[in-house]
């Protein structure tokens, strides 16, 4: 990465109105300028925006319609100019060029996909497509192959001589994806891009986008005023206001951070046992235990605990398994010293510290003890019990306690894991493939309250199941 | 009373009239060269085109109109061409015929050579509409033979009189519809093509104008025919054509000959209004629409 941010937002207003300076000046000058700018009938669109943009992001801007996210983002590339502040793009100030010099930035760094496709009806898919090289003045047979590169990696490729009038809306936008693609600029500002789209089509064309995002590496500014379409494509989101940026960070943050009522609230109803990862609900394993300090060691925590089993880590805390209290207590009896002979992998299931929660509830259902939850080292980060993951997805969604009132089966609303091991592994019997299980794609093991729990949101949030 | 009676004594003694006599009066002594440069290039273009269109047998012209009929309609019309255009030739006053539709094509070609750049001009500018829209409703108002008065105190009596005031007539729904058909093109196209970084100028040929043409096209034909209602009146001073026919036939009651007159002028307004729309409806952003209504 270099030093140079993509884009680098500073100060930046943009206010409507004939005294729009003036207007801006209060704003920046003083802590209560909205209330002076009523008798100067202007408008703010947006106040004072600052953020930077890293190479190769995703960046979502989300926020209600007349939030002023449109205005910000036709100030990145200059279509709007701001009444204050700086937009830098590879580090050169654009409010500053002139408007030869700004075309010329955003024919050769700056492309941009709009909410209504903005295709020119009277020409065909490929001339669109190829649009941004025709204005560069490119030799047609060069723009013509390019086009059609970029066609096919949204897959139009077989659609280049209809007219834009001839296909569905997703595959207009594929189109005006395509064309911005064709460009080969870094940046891409995307317009509420997908807003436009039913919301299958529109979960195609976000899986697509996320594709060719892997693929391709771009720095992206995506507009959006749905928080599920936010969490699922943002590295990073900004959430705006009334013109002003409320809470920049990861979707994880601003879910379980958000910096005031209005964030708290934006998100309330929001899919999140689908951006929660493991690590947001983990909590700290009551007994570790080195393996190499031996059966006693384990049985002594295990009292001390009070729980069914310990878990075990190797060198530099790399995660190996539980041992239970039945094989500590009938190790320590037989008098063995080493611990690694009775390390089971079967006891407590482990998943990554990057799975959502949505794809915990199979592991954790299965899991006699709680999920370990491993980092990408293999590190023992944490463990979920069951009742953290339902306390957690309580907290998520207020419609968990019409899930909670229906009879459940054994098990799954019992507050600890029990240490009748016997019992445990009747109903439920133990898988011999942590590896599957560690993914969470089971779904035939799962268990039907848990699913309940998780399919009922997340039809209501997103219109199906993922 | 005694106040109203007053009141109604102090209003002024406004002759604008007088005015805009003094006006003509003074462009007529200081811009004769300008009068004549006019009058010539409209005499230069009116006098060949007459004799073109009037060069070959009747019953050729006919064919050929009927034959572009059938390529742009389809042969229904072309077939309807030939039959109407038969009957004037028939009647006979295709020579009058001809000469006016070739008053028709300059006026209405000089008129839309205004009106197009003009519309563009306002489309881009308010304040430009602003001031430019009261006048085209004045031009579209103001009595159709006001305008021939000075029109002959400049030209005298003959073609070009009739041509300019024709072209003064007939200019506004070109502008309006210009500017129309500009203004209706959808915003985001536009963006899109500044956020792809073309120029004004790129975007005005290759997405403005031809998504607008279409409602231009309709601007084309409006002004052909408030050109070809126009040229009758202007018959009146002397412009010849089916004008003339037509102003005899009133000065002499001559009802069958007025009747004959008017005939033509039907017939040549259908064969020119169906072709302009056809014209119009095979533009590539016509076809675009099309296509998006099926959708």
């Amino acid at each position: 990465m270099e030093t140079v941010s993509a884009l680098r937002v500073k100060s930046l207003y943009k206010v409507y109105g004939n005294r729009a300076d003036k207007a801006a000046e209060i704003l920046r000058n003083s802590a209560d300028g909205d209330e002076k700018l009523a008798d100067l009938s202007v408008t703010a669109a947006v106040v004072d925006a600052n953020f930077e943009v890293r190479r190769g992001e995703i960046f979502v801007v989300m926020g209600l319609s007349g939030s002023g996210k449109s205005t910000l983002i036709r100030m990145l590339n200059g279509l709007l100019p701001p009444t204050h502040g700086t937009v830098e793009v590879d580090g050169i100030d654009i409010t500053k060029l002139k408007p030869a010099a700004l075309r010329k930035l955003r024919r050769e760094k700056i492309s941009m996909v709009f909410q209504h496709f903005a295709l020119q009806p009277h020409r065909s898919v490929l001339d669109n497509a190829g649009y941004a090289l025709e204005v560069a003045g490119l030799p047609r047979a060069e723009r013509r192959e390019k086009a059609l590169q970029a066609l096919r990696m949204v897959g139009l490729d077989g659609w280049a001589d209809k007219l834009p009038q001839e296909l569905s809306g997703g595959m207009r936008q594929r189109v005006g994806l395509a064309r911005a693609l064709a460009a080969g600029t870094e940046i891409m500002l995307m317009d509420e891009a997908f807003s436009a789209l039913d919301p299958l089509i529109r979960r195609e064309v976000q899986d697509q986008l996320l594709e060719l995002q892997a693929e391709l590496g771009k720095t992206i500014v995506f507009i959006t005023h749905d928080l599920n379409e936010a969490m699922r494509l943002g590295d990073r989101i900004a959430v705006m206001r009334a013109g002003r940026i409320v809470q920049i960070g990861t979707a994880e943050e601003i879910l379980t951070d958000p910096s005031n009522d209005y964030v708290a609230q934006f998100v309330a109803d929001v899919d999140r046992t689908r951006i929660l990862t493991a690590s947001a609900v983990m909590e700290r394993p009551l007994g570790v235990v080195d393996v190499n300090s031996g059966p006693r060691v384990a049985a002594r925590v295990l009292r001390e605990t009070q729980t069914s089993a310990v878990y075990i880590t190797g060198r530099d805390k790399r995660y190996l398994g539980t041992v239970t209290a039945d094989a500590a207590t009938q190790a320590v009896r037989e008098g063995r010293k080493n611990l690694q002979e009775i390390v089971s992998t079967e006891y407590a299931r482990t998943v990554a510290d990057t799975t959502p929660v949505a794809d915990i509830f199979a592991p954790c259902a299965e899991s006699p003890a709680p999920v370990a939850v491993v980092d990408a080292a293999g590190r023992l980060a944490g463990v979920i019990p069951r009742v953290t993951l339902l306390s957690a997805l309580g907290s998520i969604s207020p419609d968990v306690s019409e899930s909670t009132t229906t009879p459940e089966p054994t098990g799954t609303a019992d507050p600890a894991p029990t240490n009748d091991a016997a019992q445990t592994s009747d109903a439920i019997p133990a898988s011999d493939d942590v590896g599957t299980a560690s993914t969470g794609s089971g779904p035939a093991a799962t268990p039907e309250v848990p699913a309940q729990v998780v399919a009922e949101p997340s039809a209501r949030m997103t219109g199906g199941p993922a | 009373m005694n106040i109203i009676e007053r009141l109604n004594d102090m209003l002024p003694y406004v002759r604008i009239g007088d005015g805009f006599q003094t006006g003509v009066d003074w462009s007529r002594t200081n811009l004769s060269a300008l009068f004549d440069g006019i009058a010539a290039t409209v005499d230069a273009l009116v006098d060949p085109l007459v004799e073109l269109l009037t060069a070959p047998p009747a019953i050729v012209m006919v064919l050929i109109f009927a034959g572009l009929g059938w390529w742009l309609r389809g042969w229904k019309f072309g077939l309807g061409t030939a039959l109407g255009l038969g009957l004037v030739a028939g009647m006979p006053i295709w020579n009058q015929t001809m000469s006016t539709l070739a008053l028709v094509l300059v006026s209405s070609g000089l008129a839309l050579l205004l009106a197009i750049p003009l519309g563009i001009v306002i489309s881009e500018s308010r304040r430009a509409s602003a001031i430019v829209r009261p006048v085209l409703d004045l031009m579209q108002t103001m009595p159709a033979f006001v305008y021939l008065i000075p029109a002959i105190f400049f030209f005298g009596v003959g073609v070009v009189p009739g041509a300019l005031a024709t072209v003064v007539f007939s200019m506004p729904p070109g502008v309006r519809l210009t500017e129309l058909g500009l203004r209706q093109v959808d915003r985001e196209v536009v963006e899109a093509g500044e956020a792809f970084g073309a120029s004004p100028w790129k975007i005005l040929l290759r997405t403005k104008l031809p998504l607008a043409l279409p409602t231009i096209m309709t601007g084309v034909n409006q002004v052909i025919m408030l050109a070809l209602s126009m040229v009758v009146i202007a018959g009146m001073v002397g412009a010849g054509g089916l004008g003339e026919v037509i102003t005899t036939a009133l000065f002499r009651a001559q009802v069958g000959a007025g009747f004959e007159g008017g005939v033509a002028v039907v017939i040549l307004a259908v064969v020119l209004d169906r072709l302009t729309d056809s014209i119009g409806a095979r533009t590539a952003s016509a076809k675009a629409q099309r296509a998006m209504q099926e959708a």
